[in-house]
């Protein structure tokens, strides 16, 4: 066949294999949506995966918001101390965290560490016929695998973003007043002088959209996934990495949505 | 003929350009086994994944006590298949379960035990594959190759059900092991009156667990007859198959 040709039906078909993705993505949310608010509901599950995708990302969270809440301190003094702007610093420590660090650090974590054991999970259970099994076992799979862990990470990941805040500004609040010489009672009054409500809610908010995609992604690639252990690993790097870039990507989204000029 | 448990009429699958089954006729008779043979490949499992619903066939028609399970309510459907157990090649057990939970996982899903009881249920049933108490609470990894087929048998077995499917049962077991998991695969099906349909390559098994046989090649059912007459058939195919002869008309296939 002509090269031109060859070249224009590779593309073509590309496309219509990413619009089949979309449409089974589609398919899949719509189904595990579905399934979280029909009976039967499978509580145990439920707790299982509030526990993987909660408690045990508890530490790496808890981590990277308090490293982050430090940096962030650091290198707002570099900046801010240029204009004599020091007293900025808690109230941009604050806002930062809140509003968009906190979420976004902790969903690309839970989304490196849960979502990724999600897919690893889902993929094992794939390949190794126990999906087909819970299905002869007069169990929907959907119902008990995706939609437990699609509420599950709805619900944890705003309460791990709400520990991030606190751990985010506290080490904030430690490097400015133990490192930098700030007075401690200024600098939590600095901090929440400035801090709204809406700005707590609007982090949560992103947080649940994150840990519903984190979880969709998991559950969507590990689901799919087919040809042994090859394909299961491949199943867990596409749940991270889409996970990832749909984070960043919404995470634009929401901020547009959810923006305030005042 | 008619009063057939299972009847399968010019089931047709593809995957792509792969056509699997290209119309395949199967009938079995309540509480008889049928033993499905056929090479890699020739459509085994996807015959046993369209009548349990796991797959959806592309045409024909699969009938359930007289019943189109393909054109029932979904469900009649769901009702019709939950008359099925199933022993998967590799077990298929749960791994993030115990012993005893994936026993009585079909049980509790049905709601017909409660948790409390379940335990205790499904140490019953593990004696009826020849498994001790101790090991309920262990998990599959902990189990030799053996012992996972018995449990997966256990876990099939556990609702009594009307009809029961074995896909490869002795398939990685020694031959001692293999001859035990068939003789609790035959007690089993009589115990419970059951209608079976094994897939396997292991012709003693076949022998040990079939009253009837049907061969899948090129996609269709090219010879049934008494799984006593398996090694002894003048069919070509099924003489070459069953002797694992080099040379036949499956190799001359294999060779266009």
């Amino acid at each position: 066949m002509n090269p031109i040709l060859n070249f224009i039906a590779g593309i073509g078909a590309a496309v219509l294999d990413a619009l089949g993705l979309l449409g089974e993505l589609g398919i899949f949310t719509a189904s595990g949506i579905s399934h979280v608010f029909r009976p039967p509901y499978y509580p145990r599950m439920v707790g299982r995966a509030l526990m993987e995708i909660g408690f045990y990302s508890l530490p790496v969270v808890a981590l990277t918001a308090l490293f982050t809440g430090m940096v962030l301190a650091l290198q707002s003094y570099t900046g801010f101390s240029r204009f004599n702007a020091e007293s900025a610093i808690a109230s941009v420590v604050v806002l930062s965290v809140t509003r968009e660090l906190g979420p976004v650090l902790a969903g690309l974590m839970v989304s490196g560490r849960a979502g990724a054991a999600m897919a690893a999970e889902l993929g094992t259970m794939r390949v190794t016929d126990q999906i087909d099994a819970l299905a002869t076992l007069s169990t929907e799979p959907m119902k008990y695998l995706v939609a437990p862990r699609l509420l599950a990470g709805v619900v944890a990941l705003p309460l791990l973003v709400a520990i991030a805040d606190i751990l985010g500004v506290m080490g904030g609040f430690l490097v400015a007043s133990l490192k930098l010489g700030f007075n401690p009672n200024t600098y939590l009054i600095n901090t929440f002088a400035n801090l709204r409500t809406d700005d707590v809610v609007s982090g949560l908010i992103k947080a649940a959209v994150f840990g519903f995609v984190i979880a969709l992604m998991g559950c969507f690639n590990g689901y799919r996934s087919k040809g042994g252990a090859q394909g299961v690993g491949a199943a867990t790097t596409s749940a991270v990495v889409a996970a990832s870039i749909l984070i960043l990507a919404l995470d634009y989204v929401l901020t547009q949505l959810l923006f305030t000029a005042k | 003929m008619s009063g057939e448990k299972i009847l399968v009429r010019g089931l047709e699958k593809a995957f792509g350009a792969k056509k699997v089954l290209d119309g395949v006729d199967l009938a079995v008779m309540p509480r008889t086994g049928m033993v499905v043979i056929g090479g890699s490949g020739t459509g085994k499992s996807v015959l046993i994944k369209c009548i349990l619903g796991l797959i959806t066939p592309d045409a024909g028609v699969i009938e359930i006590d007289g019943e189109d399970v393909l054109k029932a309510h979904p469900k009649r459907a769901r009702e019709l298949r939950g008359q099925i157990g199933m022993l998967f090649q590799n077990g298929a057990l749960f791994d993030s379960l115990s012993v005893w939970e994936n026993v009585a996982f079909g049980l509790l899903a049905e709601k017909k035990i409660k948790r409390s009881q379940a335990r205790d249920k499904a140490v019953e049933i593990l004696a009826q594959v020849g498994l001790v108490a101790n090991v309920a609470g262990l998990s599959p990894a902990e189990l030799s190759g053996g012992m996972q087929k018995r449990v997966a048998l256990a876990r099939a077995i556990a609702s009594a059900p009307a009809i029961m499917f074995f896909d490869e049962p002795t398939t990685g077991l020694d031959p001692i092991m293999g001859a035990v998991i068939d003789g609790l695969i035959v007690d089993c099906v009589k115990r419970l009156g059951s209608t079976s349909i094994a897939i396997t390559h292991d012709m003693a098994s076949a022998v040990r667990i079939g009253d009837t046989a049907a061969m899948l090649y090129e996609g269709r059912v090219c010879w049934t007859g008494p799984a006593a007459d398996l090694l002894t058939s003048a069919n070509p195919v099924v003489d070459q198959f069953t002797h694992g002869r080099r040379d036949g008309p499956i190799q001359m296939a294999l060779r266009k």
